[in-house]
């Protein structure tokens, strides 16, 4: 344990250097992917947001509300995790996170399947914990819970934003496809927009539904089975590896072009594929981010802080990473105030992020549904164009976040087939 | 078509596992190590080749190179630093030994490549598209199956008409009695791990163009190749194109009919062969002990 | 032997910090797969499948939950190991015709159908699995701060039951088969006894304990998911019953805590590259401890 110590310490003392606060640091628990095939898109962005944004923060130079430093002048002390292996192994390690090495709160996890195993360990252990980026809706609606919060929308929310988008973008949408990996989040991914479309053009054809595996990163029997069913529009929540195969396997057979193609998390393939991308494909970025993000101050400090830092553009993950961390502050700080400045307590932490609406590099986060613990925001989808080498996203279209988010005590599933309809 | 296209990938990743399994005995996990060493040298050298502005159609031969140069030390040295030692020992620890091994290259690959996808779509792209019944299909995806039928053949060759081939199906048959003829087992078993890893290698180098090259991108090919060699038989060269045709087929039917099966139709196939034929479709002769 | 240590883990567990209990208590679910796989083991072969048992019996655990609301930890236990057992004596059939690395690679095959399967199974929340509520012992809810402790005393007390079981069985006629049949089968045959029966029995035995196994880990983790039947879940309990060594019912047990130990301090001391911190380890394992951990006891115990 000698040699995690250090490195803590190391990390700590780096970023505490401008701070003179004598007050004891906070620590923070970070858990994400550090090995393997996640970790490339959502896990390392993440973490580089978190260290970024932590040392920003330790620093004071977060713009207002966030210019105290640390949280509410208590130093950020980082300890991460790998978010790999199995979820025994992913519960064993958040005990570990909480009663060994004594943070103070967690934020964390990618995978749906960690969440869902995750949330009654925190509640069991007492510990805030918030989820960054996983998307599964289950959370908030099998249980309710006290510590357990997530900062960013479901993802509900881009499905039902590509189905709004494919009904603006091509009114005459007659059938569909779908392209999703097997697994949770691409049965579910499928599922809700098959659903959606079908509310919204209630005698939609669905001409089939690809279901590789997981990293199968060979779809040219999938490519085959679309390209003679002649979808009108195809649908497909890969992303990474698997997204990027798929941009190299389908782009040069006319995919693309043959049908609408939508990317719900295709926005992590832009910075690296660029110019392999055709034109006209739709992008997500699971909420309003990378491209989509407003030009608000706080991205602007935080896109352009990052580039500086590392040289590559932020993906969606990293932006969740970073409200995520900036939403913890301001209900910290809330609760220290209200506390009399002394430190404040999970619950009383958890008692002022509850329901509270706050502004981030992405725009505004509503703690609005799952009894204030979970976030809403808006949505937006646009559709690639190659301008002078770069890649620039055209027909950006938004959708306000009532409209592609299920109303409080909702479940996602009935919303849809209701119509869209609040109760 | 596409049937063919994944037989002719499987193939070449099956082949050097059976192969290795063949002469050696020893069920080699670092087999996925390979294939991703393969892949990520083939992406990275061949983006560096064609960043400096060398001719792009060199860039295949660049592949080739690519995964040999940078497999082959890793092979030589796993073979004479550790498993050189395991021989003697049980099927099982040797295993273990294996996969121990993948776990460090899984990292060791991290460390030296890093997490970030890499890709080369030039190779791939450049050949163009050819017509099939009014898909489109890149001409790339031939010369997979080229590649297959050239290496297939090529090892066919290899074992059937040269000397040193010969030798290595005696090795195959009988360690003992070929050690007692004079044959240098030891250097035999040395050349097959290196020819298997370089194999899985090259399998991985050729793949790298039309995937991203991510970490984990040698766990799952271990599994599909095992499941292919089981299925054709354990050391058996037919046997493995056999297993990797059938297994093609069946894939591209089931993804075409059957989309919900897609997932574990290779196991049933393993399983429903396996059953029928408890060693495979061909498999070697074993003497039982008495 | 196995009851002193029973005893002294009675008497030491309420002073053991709640992450080593969560630990200990993984141990034991582990430990018990591996026990099965120990039997087989001494049979000469090898089941890369175990994962399939060990999963059913932790779904079979949280479907009784789930659809019924039963939350007892026995009988959970139980439950988990019967529907195991069962599925095994069916499989048995065709199984028990194979050895070597056939035997292996069938029973692997088999756990990712399983995998498969469950993917497949929206109901039960494919890929994402679904969560098991807390268990009560004998009808009563243990306070929370003793959840854990009673959990892991539950853990202990079948555990040692069922290692107490195969020992027993290691000494009846059926139980010595084992060695002989990894030795030279068709000597086993001519001396009347049938290697296919005793094979079939032992997979059904091993199959059972990684029900109960299974069942236990969904309980102290409080999810499921299909990845309990994950190749690389076959093999983690591999690596443990060859890091333990076939000396000892008791090895098992040893064996998986040491591996949870080694995994977390992976997970600790070097997060970017515990991967190859563990493969170092079981190699280093591999080379100097062929026999296993429990040689290291056996030795010693020779040489005083």
């Amino acid at each position: 344990m000698d040699g995690m110590k250090h490195v803590v310490l190391a990390l700590a003392a780096a970023a505490l250097a401008p701070a003179a606060a004598a007050q004891e640091p906070v620590k923070i628990g970070i858990v994400t992917f550090l090995s393997g095939p996640a970790a490339a898109p959502f896990g390392v962005p993440a973490r580089n947001a978190a260290d970024f944004v932590i040392e920003e923060l330790n620093a004071g130079k977060a713009p207002a509300p966030y210019g105290k430093k640390g949280f509410g002048g208590s130093p950020l002390e980082m300890v991460i995790v790998d978010e790999a292996g199995s979820t025994t192994t992913q519960v064993t390690e958040f005990r570990n996170l909480v009663q060994r090495q004594n943070v103070d709160l967690v934020v964390g996890y990618v995978s749906s399947g960690n969440c869902l195993a995750i949330a009654p360990v925190a509640e069991e252990l007492k510990k805030l914990t918030n989820f960054f980026d996983c998307g599964t809706p289950r959370i908030f609606e099998d249980a309710s819970y006290k510590y357990v919060f997530r900062t960013s929308p479901t993802a509900t929310m881009d499905s039902v934003g590509a189905a709004l988008y494919v009904k603006d973008a091509k009114p005459g949408t007659k059938s569909i496809a779908g392209l999703n990996q097997n697994y949770a989040w691409g049965q579910d991914s499928w599922g809700d927009f098959e659903l959606a479309m079908k509310t919204l053009v209630p005698n939609i054809e669905v001409k089939t539904s690809q279901m590789p595996k997981l990293f199968a990163g060979q779809y040219n029997a999938e490519i085959s089975a679309l390209l003679s069913a002649k979808p009108d529009v195809i649908h497909s929540s890969f992303w990474d590896g698997d997204l990027e195969a798929l941009i190299l396997q389908a782009g040069p057979r006319g995919l693309m072009k043959q049908s609408l193609t939508i990317l719900t998390t295709g926005e992590t393939a832009m910075h690296k594929l660029g110019s392999q991308i055709p034109d006209g494909t739709v992008l997500g970025a699971r909420g309003p981010f990378g491209p989509y993000a407003p030009a608000n101050q706080y991205n602007k400090w935080f896109h352009g802080g990052f580039v500086g830092k590392y040289k590559s553009e932020p993906n969606y993950a990293s932006y969740q990473m970073a409200q995520a961390i900036l939403g913890v502050k301001l209900a910290w700080e809330k609760a220290q105030d209200a506390n009399g400045g002394k430190r404040p307590s999970n619950e009383q932490v958890g008692a002022a992020l509850e329901n509270m609406s706050y502004e981030g590099p992405g725009g505004t986060v509503k703690m609005a549904i799952g009894k204030g613990h979970q976030a809403i925001m808006e949505t937006a989808y646009g559709q690639t164009r190659l301008a002078g080498g770069k890649l620039t996203v055209v027909n950006v279209k938004r959708y306000p976040a009532e409209k592609v988010n299920p109303p409080e005590g909702m479940k996602a599933a009935d919303w849809i087939k209701g119509g869209f309809k609040a109760q | 078509m596409d049937g063919a296209i994944y037989s002719a990938w499987l193939f070449i990743a099956a082949l050097g596992l059976t192969l290795i399994y063949g002469v050696m005995k020893i069920v080699n996990v670092t087999h996925g190590s390979f294939y991703a060493i393969g892949a990520y040298a083939a992406a990275s050298l061949t983006a560096a080749w064609l960043a400096r502005g060398f001719p792009p159609m060199l860039s295949y031969a660049v592949l080739v190179v690519a995964a040999i140069v940078v497999a082959a030390p890793f092979a030589i040295l796993i073979e004479r630093v550790i498993l050189r030692f395991m021989y003697t020992k049980d099927e099982v620890v040797i295993l273990l030994a294996t996969y121990a091994l993948f776990l460090i290259l899984e990292d060791v690959i991290k460390l030296i490549w890093g997490v970030d996808p890499y890709f080369i779509a030039e190779p791939y792209a450049l050949l163009g598209s050819f017509q099939v019944a009014d898909m489109a299909y890149p001409t790339y995806n031939l010369l997979l199956v080229a590649a297959a039928l050239v290496f297939g053949g090529g090892l066919a060759w290899l074992l059937h008409s040269t000397r040193a081939g010969k030798l290595l199906l005696a090795v195959i048959h009988d360690p003992e009695i070929s050690r007692a003829m004079g044959v240098n087992v030891g250097r035999y078993y040395l050349a097959t791990f290196a020819l298997g890893s370089l194999l899985a290698a090259l399998a991985g180098a050729f793949t790298a163009p039309t995937v991203s090259v991510v970490p984990g991108l040698g766990v799952d090919v271990i599994v599909l190749s095992f499941a292919v060699v089981v299925i054709g038989g354990l050391g058996s060269l037919p046997g493995a194109a056999l297993g990797a045709v059938i297994v093609g087929i069946v894939r591209s039917l089931s993804v075409h009919y059957l989309p919900q099966l897609e997932l574990f139709v290779i196991y049933f196939v393993m399983a429903a062969v396996l059953a029928v034929r408890p060693r495979g479709l061909f498999s070697l002769a074993e003497p039982r002990k008495i | 032997m196995v009851l002193a240590s029973l005893a002294l883990l009675a008497a030491a567990g309420p002073w053991l910090p709640q992450w080593a209990m969560f630990i200990v208590t993984i141990a034991f679910a582990r430990g018990l797969v591996a026990l099965g796989l120990l039997l087989l083991l001494r049979a000469g072969l090898v089941s890369f499948g175990q994962a399939l048992f060990y999963c059913l019996g932790a779904y079979a655990a949280g479907a009784i939950g789930r659809f019924f609301g039963v939350s007892d930890i026995f009988i959970e236990m139980l439950v988990g190991g019967t529907v195991a057992a069962l599925v095994a004596f069916v499989l048995g059939f065709l199984l028990a015709r194979y050895r070597g690395i056939f035997f292996g690679l069938l029973s692997l095959a088999l756990s990712m159908i399983l995998y498969g399967l469950l993917v497949k199974t929206e109901a039960l929340g494919s890929t994402d699995g679904f969560n098991i509520a807390p268990s009560t012992l004998f009808g009563v809810r243990p306070p929370p701060d003793w959840v854990r402790y009673s959990v892991l005393l539950s853990a202990a007390a079948v555990a040692s039951l069922c290692a107490l079981v195969v020992h027993r069985y290691l000494h009846t006629p059926m139980g010595r088969l084992a060695p002989a049949i990894k030795d030279n089968e068709i000597r086993v045959e001519y001396m009347g006894a049938s290697a296919r029966k005793a094979v079939h029995v032992t997979y059904v035995i091993a199959g059972a304990l990684a029900g109960i196994g299974g069942a236990l880990a969904a309980t102290a983790v409080g999810h499921i998911d299909p990845d309990m039947a994950y190749w690389t879940t076959s093999g983690e309990f591999i690596f443990i019953t060859i890091l333990a060594g076939t000396g000892s019912v008791a090895a098992p047990f040893v064996g998986a805590l040491l591996y949870g130990s080694i995994h977390t301090l992976a997970y600790g001391l070097s997060p970017n590259t515990w991967q190859m911190s563990l493969g170092l380890a079981l190699l280093m394992l591999i080379v100097f401890l062929p026999e296993g951990l429990w040689s290291l006891a056996t030795r010693h115990a020779r040489h005083s």
